[in-house]
């Protein structure tokens, strides 16, 4: 099905790219070879900023002493994942903009902070989404080293750099590199901090522009040509990755693990690191301040009762459940397709073809990005229908599309240590088919399932790609509403919806992480004696 | 490299703050092997950490030779430790898993490259220094621990039921070098285990340790001869005698 989608999307891309004259002329733009290169400029430092910050702040989390504050630090930097690009925009642009917070901090100190239109609130926004994102990946890593190696190295009196380059440096360098590839996907397929921070000839990635193109002069041989290189730049990147030895997909966990470490003692070493994290903490936590302040300013009573606002996040709530419903469904049939094969294949090694189709299948999207399924399926509604009118179908089915790896992620490895532990006890007690899913099935599974359903939620009613393109006066969702009152300098509304929106998607990764660590507590027990 | 006594003096300990404190006080004498044996979740490993440094006592002191190294970091204690895994970095070969007991740096001479193959002789791993630990059985992985541990020199080693996860001939050749090698280099040896026959085979002294506090201790062979205490032997069930 998914497969589906996306070739109906390029199928459709291609016949019209053929069918039209004009590509050649679109082509030799010189407009649209800086777009590409602003693309992957921009990408490029993003990537280097949020990994290069990541490492150090990575590393000072996992040497900190596990308790309340290393878990808080953890569960903030999970936040930014589900937190709505547009939203976390606007507290961009409330600390960083104009009449922004930190600005006036700047200027009052004699500085003159550059603006935040163009690549500086580019790269802003996307660290403050993936800096946290790469610190946990490597974290992630970080944990997995046994216990036993930090108390050698303390035993042996290394100092933070011998431990740095021969312990810490060789367990992450595939997270880090994991990492990279993951941040470099995302900000090359960065719709809507572009769409806003962006957006001018100078600052514009190939999302934008091609959104622009079918939107506003809807020149549809330019969106086609502007698609097809999109997908070439991704398609590129993956198999640049692939070959470095990176995988996309390594960083699409919830929840990071937590074990008891010994509290070393290197004064100097935990100031430095304390202070790092403490940067971090406040660059990630900041914008969700502003958002707050600037939303309780706004007229939030006047706001709800406004019939078009109620009737926004109903459908928000109602097109996201549907998503979420179906991105939770589609991750489970694939896991479990994959967890029945790696459990046939138990004594015979090697995964079979199928089951790798099975667990990577997920990740296609990140190659065909939402925007690109979007304008296929638009471009080729466009004769047939009133494109309009399939927006709910096609908002559904994209977000879904676009939430499921992450649901996988969550559901697979649940799935895999289920039936690796309770297989073989079933096939042995004879316990099959309903009985087997009420008593064995379920409560392994409820935890992960719940978590991934609230995960895909919050990534749905944040999501501005499809809507972008198909969402008219019949349907709005909260994203689209927000552009619209911003675009009609009703900041007022905006940060008021802002922080509604804020409130809705934050509860749901908050109850995501909770479940999340539940079922990892569920699959880890009992396999430690 | 000569052994020092190792006391343990009102030493207290908790794993949090509801946990039940543990207490221990004993002595292990110098220049020989003393077996700590106890049920599971007795504190053995606990009493290990909290001399190598991984724990902190909440009160009480730990001497090795009269000197307090209660407050002392792990990296200047005079005590070396080899696990029962994960005790090679993996990712390292054996060689430079051993160097890294002389310069944790690894600012390697040709003097130094000397004493690792030295080490590596010592424990029957004679020219295995470019081996990686994947490559290696259990016991081998074992054995580059322990050469480490020698070519650091600390007056004081502390086996983890380092040999627990091997065979019974493989753990009795474990057994033999290490005492062979406490014999020649006359260093202070503490090792966990659960087996008595490893404590009979090698070890001079026991402490039996019993819900956090030390339950009986004294020489193996009065211990471990069938008349020592009720709480001893119903630890040791039907091998409370010498087969």
């Amino acid at each position: 099905m998914l497969a589906a989608l996306c070739l109906v999307a390029v199928g459709a891309l291609v016949v019209q790219a053929g069918g039209a004259g004009g590509a050649g002329a679109v082509l030799t733009d010189p407009v649209v070879w800086r777009i590409v290169r602003f693309t992957l400029w921009q990408a490029f430092w993003s990537t280097v900023l949020s990994v290069g910050l990541a490492l150090p702040v990575a590393i000072a989390i996992t040497r900190m002493a596990d308790g309340p504050v290393r878990r808080a630090v953890l569960a903030l930097f999970a936040l930014p994942l589900a937190l709505p690009q547009i939203v976390a925009v606007l507290g961009v642009v409330a600390l960083y903009g104009q009449r922004g917070f930190v600005t006036g901090l700047a200027e009052r100190a004699g500085f003159d902070p550059p603006s935040i239109y163009g690549l500086t609130g580019i790269l802003i926004a996307h660290t403050f989404f993936n800096l946290p994102l790469a610190a946990r990946i490597m974290h992630g890593a970080l944990a997995l080293v046994p216990a036993e190696y930090e108390r050698l190295s303390a035993q042996l009196g290394m100092g933070a750099l011998a431990r740095f380059r021969l312990i810490e440096w060789p367990a992450m360098r595939p997270a880090a590199a994991g990492a990279a590839a993951l941040v470099f996907m995302l900000c090359v397929t960065s719709f809507a901090v572009v769409l806003i921070l962006g957006g001018g000839p100078r600052a514009t990635t190939l999302e934008v522009a091609l959104y622009q193109a079918l939107t506003f002069d809807f020149d549809i041989v330019r969106a086609v040509v502007l698609t097809l290189l999109q997908l070439a730049v991704t398609i590129g990147a993956v198999a640049l990755f692939a070959f470095a030895g990176g995988s996309v997909e390594a960083g699409m966990t919830i929840s990071a693990g937590a074990s008891r470490r010994f509290a070393g003692d290197r004064p100097a070493g935990a100031i430095l690191g304390g202070a790092l994290t403490l940067m971090a903490v406040l660059y990630v936590g900041a914008p969700f301040v502003a958002i707050l302040a600037s939303g309780l300013a706004s007229d939030l009573t006047d706001l709800i009762v406004q019939p078009r606002v109620r009737r926004a996040m109903l459908t928000s709530l109602g097109l996201g459940l549907c998503a979420a419903a179906l991105a939770v469904g589609l991750a489970y049939a694939l896991s479990r397709g994959a967890a029945e094969m790696a459990a046939g294949r138990r004594f015979s090694g090697r995964p079979a073809f199928t089951e790798t189709v099975l667990t990577s299948a997920p990740s296609l999207i990140l190659v065909v990005p939402p925007i690109v399924i979007a304008a296929g399926w638009f471009i080729a509604l466009r004769t047939v229908t009133n494109v309009y009118d399939a927006a709910p179908y096609l908002v559904i089915t994209v977000n879904a599309a676009m939430a499921m790896p992450f649901a996988a992620r969550l559901i697979h490895p649940a799935m895999l240590a289920a039936e690796e532990r309770n297989g073989r006890l079933c096939a042995h007690l004879g316990l099959a088919g309903m009985a087997r899913w009420r008593l064995v099935t379920w409560p392994v599974l409820r935890a992960p399932l719940v978590a991934a359903l609230a995960f895909a939620l919050a990534l749905s009613l944040g999501d501005l790609g499809v809507i972008a393109l198909f969402g008219s006066e019949q349907v709005q969702t909260m994203p689209y509403l927000i552009m619209q009152r911003m675009g009609a300098y009703r900041t007022q509304d905006a940060a008021g919806l802002a922080l509604i929106l804020m409130v809705m998607t934050m509860a749901l990764m908050l109850a995501a992480e909770h479940f999340a660590r539940r079922s990892r507590t569920m699959v880890t027990e009992g396999s430690s004696e | 490299m000569k052994g020092l006594p190792v006391t343990c003096d009102g030493v207290v300990f908790r794993y949090g703050p509801d946990a039940a404190p543990m207490r221990f006080d004993c002595t292990f004498a110098p220049r020989t092997i003393t077996a700590v044996m106890g049920p599971s979740g007795s504190g053995k490993s606990t009493l290990l950490s909290l001399i190598a440094g991984f724990e902190r006592a909440e009160s009480g002191h730990i001497l090795i030779g009269g000197d307090d190294i209660t407050g002392k970091a792990p990296g200047n204690r005079p005590v070396s430790c080899v696990f029962q895994d994960n005790n090679l970095f993996a990712h390292l070969d054996a060689g430079t898993n051993v160097a890294l007991g002389i310069s944790p740096a690894l600012k390697r001479s040709a003097e130094d490259e000397a004493r690792v193959a030295q080490a590596l002789e010592a424990v029957d791993l004679a020219g295995y220094g470019a081996r990686m630990p994947g490559s290696m059985s259990g016991g081998e992985r074992q054995r580059v621990a322990i050469a480490r541990a020698l070519v650091r020199e600390r007056p004081v080693l502390l086996l983890d039921e380092a040999f627990g996860s091997l065979g019974p001939a493989l753990r009795e050749s474990m057994l033999d070098l290490v005492a062979d090698l406490q014999r020649r280099t006359a260093m202070t040896v503490v090792m966990v285990s659960h087996d008595p026959a490893d404590a009979r085979r090698i070890a001079t002294d026991l402490v039996f340790l019993k819900d956090g506090t030390v339950g009986a201790q004294g020489p193996v062979s009065e211990l471990l001869n069938g008349h020592a205490n009720a709480e001893v032997n119903a630890y040791l069930g039907s091998q409370r005698l010498p087969s």
